[in-house]
């Protein structure tokens, strides 16, 4: 193949590092994809040009989240219209929404604050403009 | 010498030609054109993102969406894919030592479709993304911009799939009896491994197109959920065209590095061998990566980890190629003429860009920076970083020989200067900026993420200054293949063998670079 030791060397160096990368990548997505068991469920819908939310106890909140600190949450992802993306760039929670899939993801804040969420998937006029915040508060009940 | 106008002909005798050189100006100049036009759009982006705040100078956010969409349109398939396939016009029956194009006029009908294509995308300056996902494209994008550009967007994939089948057959069937396939000069191989990708990939999009046309009539519902479709569906079928093609954006640049770089480093190409294999690799394993487009539409984690190996997979055959250039420099005496500078510039480049597009691949990070304007710096450092540099440097490398006369060499000098500031200034900005979490395709953002508004300032003045850099361009393109000094044609760049040009009918090396 005309190949030299030299340009042998150099591909295995840049195979070993891609298998480095690909197995902790695989290690860490387990990790990632792993849903605790009592994360509680808040369903996410999104829609031109707005997000909503839904607790597991009925409440329903619209633009602004708002969940307690150290508490493990997973979102169902739903899409009323066009593709959107649910993002909460700060604690990477990011999954599309689809119209006819429900997308999961999760996150369990440890730090209280306001982050922005944000759409990440172009979904016509207002795609810019289709913010919100979470807030996480301190449980004091516990 | 086949390239040089030694008279100036009357442009209707070019226009109505279907020589393969003739076919190949028209490409050349249609994709120059396009590419000026596309680059008007970027600059009015970037102003635009310059400050936060609505209005700063596009008024309202569909105007700024239809920009966006038409800029992407423009520069991959009215700029990349036609400058690739003038040059490959003007240089593949050359390098396979035959008289012209295996069918002229289907060269000639592939190419007319183009203008045609690019009427229906300007016309109607659609804001459906380039990517145009469903279902947005079907149940919410005005017409009949979106109806344009699925028609514009279908006479552009049979025009490419006919020069594709043009070039097959050219290098398979019409090349020289003396000239065994593994000697055709690698350029041509770029040329080839992309025509048979084109092949192979882009009937699937053309399915999809009809699809995405039927449904919006309200015949069909393939990707409408409110019909019982499956917008997930599109993208796959999408993106098994699309991932191939950014392969087939990438290799004809490739190949035009490998025409420059073993000339001007005065020393044969390190590995012939090696770079057909690498070719032919990405090739076969752009066809193994489409899913990492789409780790967050909800694909479980056994796809995701396939499309993870898939795409890592062809990270060693670029490899091979950036190890094939440095090891053709190693050691030779470089002359740094324009289109070496822009060769070497496109390579650091493509390595940069490719070891973004690895920590793309790992699916943790991916949910990081999808989406975001990492992955508009991400791919323009392959547009511009590695395929423009390789274009310009080919449009140099070819300027002697098209017009008979020479550029000016401090002018080139200062286009390359300005346009590797600003594309490292402009697109690792971005990087950083997608990490800040800031989305891609945005007309606005807010004040009050400080860093957003730096970043994109800085992002603006690196695209001023690759703005310039293409206006420096354009004067000299004008000005010196009419006033330029006649340049030497046996040896315009003074490298000193004229066996290191493709003007050689024999390399008396009998080696890699001449043919």
């Amino acid at each position: 193949m005309g190949h030299d030791t030299a340009e042998w060397v150099f591909v295995a160096i840049v195979i070993a590092v891609l298998c480095y990368v690909g197995v902790d990548s695989w290690i860490v997505q387990k990790a990632v994809e792993d849903v605790p068991a009592n994360a509680e469920v808040i369903k996410v819908t999104g829609q031109q040009w707005f997000w909503s939310f839904e607790h597991a106890d009925g409440t329903k909140e619209i633009s602004t989240l708002h969940v307690k600190k150290g508490h493990a949450y997973v979102f169902e992802i739903y899409s009323r219209d066009v593709m959107h993306s649910f993002n909460i760039p700060d604690w990477v929670v990011f999954e599309d929404a689809v119209p006819g899939h429900v997308n999961h993801a999760w996150f369990a804040p440890d730090t209280a604050g306001t982050y922005p969420i944000q759409c990440r998937e172009y979904c016509g006029l207002l795609h810019y403009n289709m913010r919100g915040s979470l807030v996480v508060e301190d449980d004091n009940a516990t | 010498m086949v390239l040089e106008l030694q008279k100036p002909r009357p442009v209707w005798q070019i226009m109505f030609s279907t020589h393969h050189t003739d076919v190949g100006y028209l490409y050349l100049v249609f994709g120059i054109i396009f590419l000026f036009m596309g680059g008007v759009l970027a600059m009015i982006i970037r102003t635009h993102l310059f400050f936060p705040g609505q209005g700063v100078l596009i008024s309202d956010s569909a105007t700024f969406n239809r920009i966006f969409t038409v800029h992407g349109l423009t520069m991959l398939f009215l700029f990349a894919l036609p400058v690739a396939n003038g040059i490959g016009n003007i240089l593949v029956p050359i390098m396979v030592r035959y008289k012209d194009m295996a069918y002229p006029k289907l060269n000639a009908i592939a190419f007319w479709m183009n203008p045609v294509g690019a009427a229906l995308l300007w016309l109607g300056f659609a804001d459906t993304t380039w990517v145009s996902y469903a279902p947005y494209s079907i149940i919410r994008a005005p017409g009949p911009a979106a109806d344009m550009f699925i028609f514009g967007m279908k006479i552009l994939g049979v025009s490419s799939i006919l020069s594709s089948i043009n070039f097959v057959v050219t290098i398979l069937k019409c090349k020289h009896p003396d000239l065994p396939l593994r000697r055709v000069p690698l350029f041509a191989w770029s040329m080839f491994t992309v025509s048979l990708m084109t092949i192979i990939a882009m009937p699937t999009y053309a399915a999809a197109l009809i699809m995405m046309l039927t449904d919006r009539l309200g015949l069909s519902g393939f990707f409408n959920p409110f019909a019982g479709g499956d917008p997930i569906a599109y993208l796959h079928l999408f993106w098994f065209t699309f991932h191939p093609e950014v392969y087939i954006f990438l290799l004809p640049a490739i190949g035009m590095m490998y025409e420059i770089i073993p000339r001007f480093s005065r020393k044969p190409l390190y590995s012939q061998a090696s770079g057909v294999f690498a070719f032919v690799m990405l090739g076969i394993i752009g066809f193994a990566s489409w899913g990492h487009h789409m780790y967050s539409t909800g694909m479980d984690f056994t796809t995701k980890v396939v499309f993870m190996i898939g795409t890592l997979a062809a990270v060693p055959a670029s490899g091979m190629h950036v190890f094939n250039f440095l090891a053709t420099m190693w050691g030779g005496r470089i002359r740094f003429a324009a289109p070496m500078k822009f060769a070497v510039g496109g390579i650091a480049l493509f390595f940069s860009a490719g070891a973004g597009g690895v920590l793309n691949s790992a699916m943790p990070l991916d949910f990081i920076t999808h989406g975001t304007y990492w992955v508009v710096g991400h791919m323009h450092l392959f547009l511009i970083g590695t395929i423009g540099f390789g274009f310009v440097g080919m449009i140099y490398y070819m300027f002697p020989y098209v017009t008979g006369r020479m550029y000016n060499e401090k002018l080139a000098s200062a286009h390359f200067v300005l346009m590797f500031w600003g594309t490292v200034q402009t697109f690792f900005t971005q990087h950083l900026l997608g990490l800040e979490g800031m989305p891609r395709r945005v007309y606005d953002y807010p004040p009050e993420f400080s860093s957003w508004t730096t970043l994109n300032q800085i992002s603006t003045i690196g695209a001023w200054m690759i703005g310039a850099s293409f206006a420096i361009f354009l004067a000299s393109l004008i000005y010196y293949s009419a006033k330029g000094k006649p340049a030497n044609m046996d040896d315009p760049w003074g490298i000193g063998g004229k066996y290191y040009y493709p003007v050689a009918a024999k390399n008396p090396h009998g080696g890699h670079s001449g043919y």
